[in-house]
């Protein structure tokens, strides 16, 4: 639990076609993730590193059923995503492709660039100053795919168990 | 399957009920359902499936419960348009695919065209505007590939049972609003999450005056609010479709599809619009919900109208533009593309017309596919004021991230195609 995560901040209302532009749909996940994020921080997917997070502001992943658009932020290194809310699709796709959402009414209190832990088994992010900030409970059945790596890690292991 | 002695239910919660084996489902507990119908197109099918299944060395759970359609990257522009359209084509005939739609329209249209959505059923598609099937008593939701995969390998996937909110439309819409109007109007009202990814029941007199494509109009826009899916219980209209496309009478259920008189607010809340005084609505760049009265719009120059999509090109829609493009032409300086939003809703417009009056004003015609609205099929030149009919217009979605999109009705679409400026329908159709 010593981990941290540096944060990267985003507004509200991060939609789906910033974070998967249209134009680059017929590309593979390696020919989206570059873009993923272009149109509001050209910088992001050159910079993001692997184990950081994004903090954001309400309705992130609003917008098409595309999963790439939380394919690309896993694809990138992206360890959590923490938001006032989330479209739902998004927020089933992203714990599909083992994306882990954080719902969080203070993600807003978080900085650009601060280090942050993720404790969840108390469902909070905690800043380096050691501010607790309170995250909505997620499923048990969802925090399980996620550390499985996802539904596809899941389904290869209850295909291979009724073999 | 009568309500006798069971507490009130919505629709909704009566649709998961069933699907779930249960007599009885709450808002807020979680699910498993057996999937009627499994949706999904170029773009989010086979060439995601395919390589997962060959991975996971599984077969497709039920064919006879799923359909394709190839309505994103047809007609292919580019080797990679090409080659992933091929995947989905070859991929269908080696699976032997009883329901293929290739290259007929868009999938949302094209599914209850071919008589795929009754009521009742429990359905997903591999697109956000899947809610559009909802308009038939279904309950139908969007989902990503990888699940998909999920419900594709199983028959099976997991639902939080939602709360209900019913939007409920009294009155009448005047000469000139149509569908899109309610929904831009209640998308301004509540936002682009304001759904809270609950389900949406539209109902109330206003709702049940729409014709069935009307109702989709509704039904598919509950995506741009945030719901996971948007209702309409099925009534006369309903099965008058469902006739016209070859379902027996005999498989038609109709009586118990709806939401019970007497919930409460554990399981439902109810907002009240009228639709008598709703004028034609506008939204402005860059999201559905920057929507206003059309009055508050009418300065905007418009380069390119277009009537095209899922929400917006079925044949009521393309009726609606004639009506107003009838006899005239556009405005010099303004392009109007119409991209109907599938070959039968084209043809019925040509046998009636309809087509001929669009192709007179000036229309450039475009194939029966998303095109444009997603910017698969990028048309829209740099720079240029979009007037559109379709769902989205986030900045850079229609394939230009300096066009500046507004989204309204056909009939408001057509007006300022005349014009040249954004203008309230009413006006012209005076």
């Amino acid at each position: 639990m010593s981990t941290t995560h540096k944060v990267w901040r985003f507004g509200a209302d991060i939609d789906t076609d910033q974070l998967a532009p249209g134009a680059y749909m017929k590309l593979g996940i390696e020919g989206i993730a570059p873009h993923c994020l272009e149109a509001v921080r050209p910088e992001f997917a050159g910079a993001v590193r692997a184990g950081d997070v994004i903090a954001a502001g309400p309705n992130f992943g609003i917008g098409s059923s595309r999963e790439q658009a939380a394919a690309a932020l896993v694809q990138l290194g992206v360890r959590a995503v923490i938001a006032p809310s989330f479209s739902g699709l998004f927020f089933r796709n992203a714990f599909n492709l083992g994306l882990l959402l954080l719902t969080c009414r203070g993600a807003g209190e978080l900085h650009e660039g601060e280090q942050v832990r993720l404790d969840l088994q108390g469902m909070a992010v905690v800043a380096a100053d050691g501010r607790r900030l309170a995250c909505d409970s997620i499923p048990e059945f969802l925090l399980d795919m996620v550390q499985a790596g996802g539904l596809m890690n899941q389904l290869r292991r209850k295909l291979q168990t009724q073999k | 399957m009568k309500a006798q002695g069971r507490q009130p239910q919505t629709l909704p919660q009566k649709l998961i009920a069933r699907a779930s084996g249960r007599d009885h489902v709450a808002p807020g507990e979680i699910v498993s359902c057996q999937v009627d119908l499994a949706m999904f197109h170029d773009s989010s099918g086979p060439r995601r499936l395919k390589p997962m299944l060959e991975e996971l060395g599984a077969s497709i759970w039920n064919k006879d419960r799923v359909v394709l359609v190839m309505d994103h990257y047809v007609p292919a522009q580019d080797e990679d348009s090409r080659r992933i359209v091929r995947i989905a084509r070859d991929w269908a005939a080696e699976q032997q695919l009883p329901h293929v739609y290739d290259s007929v329209g868009i999938c949302h249209v094209v599914l209850p065209q071919k008589g795929h959505i009754r009521p009742g059923m429990f359905c997903v598609g591999g697109d956000s505007h899947s809610p559009t099937g909802g308009a038939f008593g279904a309950y139908m939701f969007g989902i990503g590939a990888t699940e998909m995969l999920g419900v594709v390998v199983t028959g099976e996937i997991w639902v939080r049972v939602p709360m209900t909110l019913r939007m409920q439309w009294d009155g009448r819409l005047a000469p000139g609003v149509m569908a899109k109007d309610m929904a831009l109007h209640m998308i301004g009202r509540f936002g682009m999450n304001g759904g809270d990814y609950q389900a949406v029941e539209f109902c109330g007199p206003a709702v049940k005056a729409l014709s069935m494509q009307e109702r989709m109009t509704l039904s598919n826009l509950s995506a741009e609010m945030g719901a996971q899916a948007g209702l309409i219980a099925p009534d006369q209209t309903t099965r008058e479709w469902l006739l016209a496309v070859g379902v027996p009478d005999a498989e038609i259920e109709l009586d118990d599809w709806c939401t019970d008189d007497g919930v409460d607010e554990s399981v439902a809340k109810t907002f009240r619009f009228d639709a008598g005084t709703l004028a034609p609505q506008v939204a402005a760049p860059h999201s559905p919900a920057n929507t206003k009265p059309v009055g508050e719009y009418t300065q905007v120059p418009v380069n390119v109208a277009y009537v095209g999509a899922c929400t917006g090109a079925k044949l009521d829609d393309l009726r609606a533009a004639a009506s107003v493009l009838r006899g005239q032409r556009v405005a010099a300086g303004t392009r109007l593309m119409v991209a109907a939003a599938s070959v039968q809703d084209q043809r019925a417009a040509e046998a009636e017309g309809v087509m001929g009056i669009l192709r007179d004003a000036g229309a450039e015609l475009l194939p029966n596919a998303c095109g444009a609205c997603s910017g698969y099929g990028g048309s829209i030149p740099d720079g240029a004021n979009v007037l559109a009919t379709t769902a989205r217009n986030f900045k850079g979605r229609m394939g230009s991230a300096t066009a500046q999109v507004y989204l309204a009705s056909p009939y408001t679409v057509a007006a300022s195609a005349l014009r040249g400026r954004i203008t309230d329908p009413r006006e012209v159709m005076a």
